[in-house]
Order: structure tokens, then C-alpha cells, then sequence
């Protein structure tokens, strides 16, 4: 009830992007353009093992090979990726951090965004002090990551990956790529090749995590492309829940964010992964914005293994993107909740794929998409079903909000079932926003904007409860302010 | 005071309203009664600003405030509530909080202070019960799966909670049985005061038995025809519509 009243009021207190400022950070960069001494140079400011400077040329040989897709129902300029900046850091020292060392200018930066990176406050047993660990990643480095020792305690590694590979190589080599594949897809492998931080998770057997774990995504320099790698582990009958958070500064050139997320659950393990992609979407006219070009999937490995993708994505000029499950354990299951919501000029071609290979897998897909403005949005879904997965069940609903008159929305679902005892069940509904149901809602006193996002909200609620609490109500303001201005 | 002047609307081109004269004095109930057709639901939505129902001539204000000029959400927090003949149905928003939305969003309108959740909470229950409504229908998607009747008590709950001074009923009674019709009925005459005004708009005299007008009107072809007292609503169920068709005119 709370978060609705916010969700009105934010529409009248905020601007349309209210992320869109730029820091004035010390930034050290890579030479413009990519090569193999780009990778040389990144893998080397990392101070990494030799077999992981292998594996990114490996991958850059790859990416050379490729070529970039065109399947996706979204249009834009080519980018150039030899224009590119592949490395910018903010300048601060090297090595471990804790938050008195970490330059004051960022920690400004992230206090603006509403990022919460004191734990002092929750250490010292301060009420109401927002209690969930956060790796801050600012361009292509991460700056500081909170809670780390409280974590630590319980045996959860959460650090960024740059660090992981010199503490945990042997742990982060039996994953990495194990997932995604070097050469899934060119944006994967280009990501393989040039990645340069993230953050890394590893959750012990039995562990429950005491909190919630986040990282924060925040572009800053221009012209520059972010390519974190995200690598969750969860061991057996372990739990772990998970947000990412993404902004950038409005800018008028698009810039790249080519992010590689791999999660393995095993036995009896459960992964909760929440997204709030809120990136640049771009101005009125379609100028500058986001290229989200993302590659999401999790191995549930084990037996009866769970993950859950629950994503909010407002942002972003282009977005491609479908976080995915591979059910390989035997009663494994899969979950993807999303809310797409596009206005303006914005495109999103989303989805997630459902691979069926274990036993008595089943899955759930929810899928709300809002389309205003001039935008245009796709559903674009695969559920699969091994000849020898027996049992398979699952339920995909896929509906749509149409706002206005220019915007688009198209749902492509695919379903390969090799297996006849699969259950396999597909809704879908495409509706627009009612003019009789606004004229009610603004009679008894809403304006027409407050009116668009308490009907909007109402419309992805069911998603919306998938969310953690503490990111409910963020998301909720997120989607009142992605759709300013999409009526009248 | 409710004062319509020589109002003229049209839908999609079309004339509705021809010229219709009202007023409505504060603490008054006016029922306006009419055959289908005649311009009473185009008079409620006038009245509340409904797009695509253009006035083309004429005045309506409120206690002296000039509506017309007004868009919807403005109209509400002057005061102005129609309570629909057909409630909307807002999936995914819970009924107490679409009304605490709209009440807050009023408040702000008017510069008054907002009303705490925990202050609410005590309005809502109180006021469901007086209308012997179940306490978890305002949990649930505001009019979703709800019944002609229970839509029709949640309009009402809506009225009371909401406060409104200009309380615009459009056909009201339509869709209850005789015994939602007697609560529902209960609930508005409660809300009777000084200082609010009633328009009651129906086809039928039965609701008449219920909420007792202190005025009646005949809106027949976009104009009021005829004024009474109350007997004129037993007239008009005895002998029907006919002479104040135009044609018969």
C-alpha cells in the first residue's frame, strides 16, 4: 500500500531519469580499441593467473570468427567496436579495500544513487540500517564490496571476480565458462575475452546467506564499454539471494554493456536472481541510450536444485536478453518473472529458454511487458524438452500492455517437446491500457499520470511480489517514472 | 449549490444535451429521471469531465467554481464523485489501496495533509461495516470477480471515505436486489448533509422508496422537462414517459 503511495508520489517529485548525472572521477583507461595486447593489458591490471590470459585470447580468437546476431526484432546503429574503450578505471589505490580507503568522490556518487554501502551503521546495530552486502562496480572495476568479513564468517565468498581469481583460481577455474560457454555468442565471447570485473559468490553446503547479496552496475566514462562477468556458485542445499542494480549518465552516443551472468546450483541448492535494470534508455527522439546485450543462465546441476530469475528492466535503448535454465537435475527447477517495460524509442527483445534435460523438471515462466511511446517489445521464449526428461512440467503466461497507439508488442514462444509425457502449458493476452478504467481512477482524484502507473503496477504486480522487499518499492517508482510522459 | 446553465454536450459529434438547466441547493437530493436515451449518464460524465464529451454550450459550477474548465482529477478533489453504473474493474490493485491512493492524491490537491495508513485502516473498517461488506473483499484487485451488487457497495464505501460535497449516483440501483438496494441505499442516505448536494439519476421510481428526493426532474431528448416534488416519480411510474417525449410534446 506503502510503495503505491510512493510510486504516485515519485512521479510527480522526479525527473525522467534522475540517474543520468555524470561524476567528474580520476579515470584511467585502456588504449582505444580492441587487440590481443588489450586483453594482454586488461588481464595484466588484474594481476591474473596465466591460464586466465589464455582463455580470454582463446576467446578473443573466437569473437574474431563470429559474427554478431541479427535474429533479434531490434534495429540499431552498428557499433564499432574498434572505438571503443574496452578499460576505465577510477583511479584509487590497488589492492584490498575497505571503505575508509575508498575515494569519498565515489562514495558520493553511490550515496546520490540511494546505494547503501555503509555497514558500519548496521555493525554498530543502528535500526532500520538497510542490511544487505553490496559489490560496487564503477566502470570497468569493482570499488568496494561491504559485509565481506561478516560473510566470510559463515564460509559466503562475495568478492569481485578480479579478486577471486587471485584467492580462489582454482575454484573460479572449475566454473568460469562452465556455464556460458567461451563461444555460446558473440556478445559472450567478446565478453570472455575483455571482462574485466563482476562480482563472484560462493555459498558453501547447508549455508543459508544471512543477507541478501547485490551488486551495482554503474557506467560513468564515455565511450565506454562495460563487460562485467557475474559468477555464482551455490553448493549443496545451500540459498542465496541475489540483486543487480544498473544506471548510467544520459548521454547522446550509445554505449555498450555486454554482461556475462553464470550461476550453478547443485543438489538441493536455491538461487534467487533479481534484476532492476534501469541503464539510459535514451532521449525523446531515440538519441543515445543503452546497448544491453546480455547473456543470463543458470545450470541447475543438481537434483531438485531451484533458481529463480526475476527481472525489472526499464532501461536501456536496445536490451537483448534472455536469462535462461538448464534443468539437468532431476526434479530441478526453473523460474522467470519479468516485467519489461519500454517507452520513447526504446526496443527490448527478452525472454528466457527452459532446457529440460532432468527428470520431473519443471518450470515457470511469467512474462509482463508494458510497451509505450514509440517502443517496441518481444517476448521471445524456448521451452525444451529432452527426449529423456520424463515428467517435464511447465507453465508460461505472457501478457501485454499495450499504452498509446505507436508502440508495439509481439510474444514468440517456442516449444520442442521430444518427450509425450510433458506437460506443457502456454497463456498469453495482449491488452491496451483502458481509457475507461483511466477516466475511473482520475474521477476519484488521480491525474492521469498517477492514474497510468497505479493501472501499470497493478498490471505487473504478480511479478512485482517476486522481488525482495527492500527492492519492491524501488522497482515499483521505477516504473512510474519509465512511463512519464507516455499518455496524452 | 449545483448550477447547470443551458448546458449543450455532444458525443462524437453528436448533440446529447440540448440546453439543460439545473440547480441543485446544498443539503438538497435531486433525482433526475428519464427514459433511456435522454442524456442521464451524459449528464453524470459532463459533470465529471469525462473525455470525449464535449460541451459545445452552457456553464456548470460548484458552489460557485466553475467545473467545465476543470480536468477530471481536479473536479474530484473540488468535491465531485459519480458513482458509475458500471464500476470499473482495476486488476492487481487492491481496493483499499486504489482508495487510499485516490483520498492521498486529493489531499495533496486540496493542500491538505495526507492520511496514515494506521488513521485509514480505521475509516475503511468502519465504514465497511456500516455497509456489511466482508473486510477481505478491500484486499482483493479493486472490483475484479465482484458481483453487480458488491461493485455497487464498493461505489458507495468509495463515497464515504472519499468525502465528497457533489455526490453524482448513476443509476445506482441497477444490477441489486431488493436487499443490496436497501444497503446501498442505507449507505447514501447516510451520507446525507447540510452542506452536500445529491443528483440521483435513474430510470426507475424504486430506488425513490429508498433515498427520498426532495426534488424530481424529467430529462427527456437532452433538456429537463418537468420539475416536481416527489409524487412527481409516482406519476411517472403510474403513467410512464410518453407525454414528455418529444413527439408527444
Amino acid at each position: 500500500m506503502a510503495a503505491v503511495k510512493e510510486t504516485v508520489e515519485a512521479v510527480a517529485a522526479l525527473e525522467k531519469y534522475e540517474h543520468g548525472f555524470t561524476s567528474d572521477i580520476e579515470t584511467e583507461y585502456a588504449p582505444r580499441g580492441l587487440n590481443a595486447d588489450i586483453i594482454r593489458f586488461i588481464s595484466e591490471k588484474k594481476g591474473e593467473p596465466e591460464w586466465m590470459l589464455e582463455w580470454r585470447l582463446a576467446a578473443y580468437e573466437r569473437w574474431l570468427a563470429m559474427e554478431e546476431p541479427t535474429w533479434a526484432a531490434v534495429k540499431y546503429e552498428p557499433v564499432d567496436y574498434q572505438d571503443l574503450f574496452y578499460y576505465a578505471a577510477p583511479k584509487q589505490k590497488e589492492g584490498p579495500k575497505s571503505l575508509d580507503e575508498v575515494d569519498p568522490e565515489l562514495l558520493a556518487v553511490y550515496a546520490k544513487l540511494g546505494i547503501p554501502l555503509g555497514e558500519q551503521a548496521v555493525l554498530a546495530g543502528v535500526e532500520g540500517a538497510p542490511r544487505y552486502a553490496v559489490d560496487a562496480v564503477f566502470d570497468s572495476v569493482s570499488v568496494v564490496t561491504t559485509f565481506k568479513a561478516e560473510l566470510a564468517k559463515v564460509g559466503v565468498i562475495f568478492m569481485p571476480i578480479s579478486e577471486a581469481l587471485r584467492e580462489y583460481p582454482d575454484l573460479v577455474r572449475q566454473y568460469l565458462g562452465s556455464v556460458v560457454p567461451v563461444s555460446d555468442n558473440y556478445f559472450a565471447a567478446l565478453n570472455s575475452a575483455v571482462f574485466s570485473d563482476g562480482s563472484f559468490v560462493y555459498i558453501p553446503p547447508g549455508v543459508k546467506c544471512p543477507m541478501e547479496l547485490s551488486t551495482y552496475f554503474r557506467i560513468n566514462a564515455s565511450q565506454t564499454g562495460q563487460f562485467e562477468r557475474t559468477l555464482i556458485i551455490a553448493d549443496k542445499g545451500s540459498y542465496v539471494s541475489y540483486l543487480e542494480g544498473c544506471t548510467a549518465p544520459m548521454r547522446d552516443e550509445n554505449q555498450l554493456h555486454a554482461a556475462v551472468v553464470e550461476i550453478v546450483a547443485l543438489d538441493d541448492a536455491e538461487v534467487k536472481y533479481s534484476t532492476v535494470q534501469n541503464w539510459y534508455p535514451g532521449d525523446a527522439e531515440g538519441k543515445g541510450g543503452i546497448y544491453n546485450f546480455v547473456t543470463k543462465r543458470a545450470d541447475c546441476r543438481g537434483d531438485r536444485s531451484k533458481v529463480s530469475w526475476t527481472q525489472v528492466e526499464t532501461g536501456s535503448a536496445v536490451t537483448w536478453k534472455y536469462p535462461s535454465c538448464i534443468l539437468k537435475g532431476e526434479e530441478s527447477s526453473g523460474e522467470f518473472y519479468s516485467i519489461a517495460i519500454t517507452n520513447g524509442h526504446q526496443q527490448a527483445d527478452t525472454g528466457t529458454k527452459m532446457i529440460h534435460l532432468g527428470k520431473n523438471s519443471k518450470s515457470r515462466i511469467i512474462a509482463k511487458a508494458v510497451s509505450a511511446g514509440k517502443s517496441d517489445s518481444t517476448y521471445r521464449g524456448l521451452v525444451s524438452v529432452h527426449p529423456k526428461a520424463t515428467g517435464v512440467r511447465n507453465f508460461t503466461q505472457c501478457d501485454s500492455l499495450l499504452i498509446g497507439k505507436e508502440c508495439g508488442s509481439h510474444t514468440i514462444p517456442y516449444i520442442e517437446a521430444r518427450n509425450g509425457s510433458a506437460q506443457l502449458e502456454h497463456e498469453a493476452t495482449t491488452t491496451r491500457l483502458s481509457e475507461d478504467q483511466l477516466f475511473y481512477a482520475q474521477q476519484r482524484g488521480l491525474s492521469e499520470e498517477e492514474a497510468v502507473a497505479l493501472l501499470v503496477n497493478g498490471f505487473v504486480r504478480d511479478v512485482m511480489q517476486k522481488l525482495p522487499m527492500e527492492f519492491a518499492v524501488e522497482a515499483q517508482k521505477l516504473v512510474a517514472i519509465s512511463l512519464e510522459g507516455s499518455v496524452g | 449549490m449545483l448550477k447547470i446553465n443551458n448546458l449543450h454536450v455532444s458525443v462524437a459529434d453528436k448533440p446529447i444535451l440540448k440546453g439543460l438547466t439545473l440547480e441543485v441547493p446544498a443539503g438538497e437530493v435531486h433525482a433526475v429521471m428519464g427514459p433511456n436515451g435522454a442524456g442521464k449518464s451524459t449528464l453524470g460524465y459532463s459533470l465529471s469531465g469525462r473525455p470525449g464529451y464535449e460541451v459545445t454550450d452552457g456553464s456548470a459550477s460548484w458552489n460557485g467554481q466553475d467545473l467545465l474548465g476543470l480536468d477530471p482529477a481536479e473536479r474530484a478533489a473540488a468535491g465531485v464523485f459519480l458513482s458509475f453504473q458500471y464500476p470499473m474493474e482495476i486488476p492487481g490493485v487492491p481496493a483499499m489501496t486504489f482508495i487510499r491512493t485516490a483520498l492521498n492524491a486529493q489531499k495533496r490537491a486540496r493542500g491538505e495533509e495526507e492520511v496514515s495508513a494506521p488513521a485509514f485502516l480505521k475509516q475503511v473498517k468502519a465504514a465497511s461495516q456500516a455497509l456489511k461488506m466482508d473486510f477481505d473483499m478491500l484486499k482483493r484487485p479493486l472490483n475484479v470477480g465482484f458481483s453487480g451488487g458488491e461493485k455497487k457497495r464498493m461505489e458507495i464505501l468509495q463515497m464515504a471515505l472519499l468525502e465528497p460535497s457533489l455526490l453524482i449516483l448513476d443509476e445506482t440501483d441497477s444490477g441489486l436486489d431488493i436487499d443490496a438496494l436497501r444497503i446501498v441505499s442505507e449507505g447514501v442516505n447516510a451520507l446525507r448533509r447540510a452542506d452536500r448536494s445529491m443528483l440521483v439519476i435513474t430510470h426507475y421510481q424504486r430506488l425513490l422508496d429508498y433515498i427520498k428526493p426532495d426534488k424530481v426532474h424529467v430529462l427527456a431528448a437532452g433538456r429537463i422537462v418537468a420539475s416536481g416534488g416527489p409524487e412527481l416519480a409516482l406519476e411517472l411510474e403510474a403513467e410512464g414517459y410518453d407525454k414528455f417525449l418529444p413527439t408527444a410534446a
